[in-house]
């Protein structure tokens, strides 16, 4: 394949890639001759449908272009004009993403209870906080399993998954499911966590605090997970604060950004909780990919820190302000007004948007941004002049979620467009004038 | 590193639970055959926790048409039968988060711990509950 493909202006399945100038990707004229690498948006190698051009010089990667949109669902659209209440929406929002699947109904739920005046009760927050970590735990264990793999190392891939199995047990205990666990309503949550439960979620911690050394020891003191991740998809934090890098995308460069410390919500307050960078760990951050592991796999220990201290200081009292749904619906269906919900997501932070009107059962406007929208702008940094064996790994590295990424998909008499700038901020300006009304 | 976990785990027993059978028979098919012919057992699974949301029970009796459970319903799961006043519960497109039971004003709702529910036909008996 040459530099320039020939491409079929007719071709319906993948449209021309929109020749743009790189941001970033050097693509000084040197010597040798300059390849595209199309990768997806079907590809062997690729969990989820996107379509990642590379432009190589023999091993070397010059430049690559990210498109998405081909995984785009409309589940907003679902929520906002299909007539569905507030309750059956917030299952919607736990499909958003199947690992993130307390993250999204977390940050729903906050965003209709503000919009709405719902006060939780203290139980309810400490009760979602400790399902929420526990999520933390089976991602973060889950992502560090996915890394070896892609590095070839699937011995730790399947070490690791099998220890991850005992959260999902414990998650499974507390709530019904292994994943879309339908803890949270508005209001409080389902299920309460029962005394005779509390030994079993200890002893799961104390399973995972002992084991965590002994990742930490398979992951970091192996000389082929070094070998292959040290210096490889760097990512500098100021270019991480540039690209509004979140979660341990943006830790892992030494950027002390996490939402439970900066704008701390439900019951975090109480935990204090920092954000962790590799200096916790003794090393100078470098923002590659060595650095993600080892700010994940520390995360895990803050999230045993976590549950600990919030098993400790349980409050007592009720679960939900409102036991009876009827009047949860009626409730829901007089409120007016609009709420942001925030909540930091295995991957980062996760913001909705809701705007109710009163009387309407279904919202005005529900606005969804997943971590991983905000992380895919550091792919173009961190691919820069890598080799082409590494791919798998830095593409993995920022733990990318692309069905819940995919959140606009513009479609006009039946072709595919791409908004420019000016556009977009018109269709804004249109919006806003719509929801003044 | 690795070397000793990799020996450890050489001598001790797999983590999973083998299902259906605990051995591999030669044909799949042929040992589900036997199951339903009474000549072979299923190796149990893992046992489920008491809170877990598998397939819907539904108490007739208890049910007073008051359709809140096909309003909360995310999957739109639930039917109504206008004529006895009752509920059909289309167990296929369940999503299995119990709101339902969760709502049910009377209790006649429940979430059993039942979970082998694969079937070829999404209207099969098996996966209709009124």
């Amino acid at each position: 394949m040459k530099e320039k493909r020939a491409q079929d202006p007719n071709d319906p399945v993948l449209p021309a890639v929109e020749e743009r100038e790189l941001v970033y990707g050097g693509l000084e004229a040197g010597l040798g001759e300059v390849f595209e690498v199309p990768i997806g948006p079907i590809h062997p190698a690729l969990k989820e449908p996107i379509r990642l051009t590379f432009k190589v010089r023999g091993e070397r990667i010059v430049g690559v272009q990210v498109r998405t949109g081909f995984a785009h669902r409309g589940i907003e659209f679902m929520g906002m004009r299909q007539g569905r209440n507030l309750i059956q929406i917030l299952y919607l929002s736990e499909r958003i993403c199947g690992i993130c699947s307390i993250s999204h109904p977390i940050a729903f739920t906050q965003a209709v209870e503000r919009a709405a005046g719902i006060e939780v009760p203290p139980r309810a927050q400490y009760i979602r906080v400790i399902i929420s970590e526990l999520e933390r735990i089976h991602s973060h264990l889950l992502w560090a399993g996915v890394a070896a793999h892609e590095l070839g190392f699937d011995t730790l891939l399947h070490l690791t998954w099998r220890v991850r199995e005992k959260v999902l047990d414990i998650l499974e205990e507390l709530t019904g499911n292994r994943i879309n666990y339908a803890i949270p309503i508005f209001g409080g949550v389902r299920r309460d966590i029962t005394p005779d439960q509390y030994p079993k979620v200890r002893e799961a911690l104390r399973y995972y605090r002992g084991l965590l050394n002994e990742l930490l020891d398979a992951f970091l003191r192996d000389p082929t997970v070094e070998a292959r991740t040290r210096g490889v998809g760097i990512l500098e934090p100021k270019e991480a604060e540039e690209l509004c890098a979140v979660g341990p995308t943006a830790r892992a460069s030494g950027l002390r950004k996490d939402v439970r410390q900066d704008r701390p919500y439900l019951a975090y307050p109480d935990f204090e909780v920092k954000a962790i960078t590799p200096e916790d760990y003794g090393l100078t951050p470098m923002g590659d990919v060595y650095d993600k592991i080892v700010v994940r796999l520390l995360e895990v220990g803050q999230s045993i820190e976590i549950i600990e201290k919030a098993l400790d200081n349980m409050p007592d009292g009720e679960i939900t302000s409102f036991p009876k749904i009827p009047a949860l619906l009626a409730h829901l269906k007089k409120a007016e007004g609009e709420g942001l919900g925030w909540h930091e997501a295995p991957r980062g932070e996760v913001i909705h948007y809701v705007r109710l009107v009163s009387g309407e059962e279904s919202p005005l406007v529900w606005k969804v941004k997943a971590p991983t929208y905000s992380n895919l702008m550091s792919w173009y940094p961190m691919f820069e002049d890598q080799e082409v064996a590494d791919i798998p790994i830095i593409a993995a590295c920022i733990d990318p979620c692309i069905c819940c990424m995919d959140r606009v998909y513009l479609v006009r008499d039946g072709k595919e467009e791409i908004l420019t700038k000016e556009e977009l901020l018109r269709l804004s300006w249109e919006k806003t004038r719509r929801m003044a009304r | 590193m690795i070397f000793k976990t990799l020996l450890s785990q050489a001598l001790s027993r797999p983590a999973t639970n083998k299902f259906p059978a605990k051995y591999m028979p030669r044909s799949i098919l042929g040992f589900l055959a036997k199951v339903q012919e009474g000549k072979a057992r299923i190796h149990p699974p893992v046992p489920v926790p008491p809170k877990f949301r598998g397939k819907l029970a539904y108490d007739r009796e208890k049910c007073i048409g008051c359709q809140l459970c096909i309003r909360v319903c995310p999957a739109k799961v639930i039917e109504f039968l206008p004529e006895v006043k009752k509920i059909r519960i289309h167990v296929a497109r369940c999503t299995f988060c119990a709101q339902c039971v969760d709502a049910c004003p009377t209790n006649a709702l429940s979430a059993t711990p039942e979970f082998l529910l694969a079937d070829t036909d999404r209207n099969s008996p098996n996966l209709i509950v009124e």
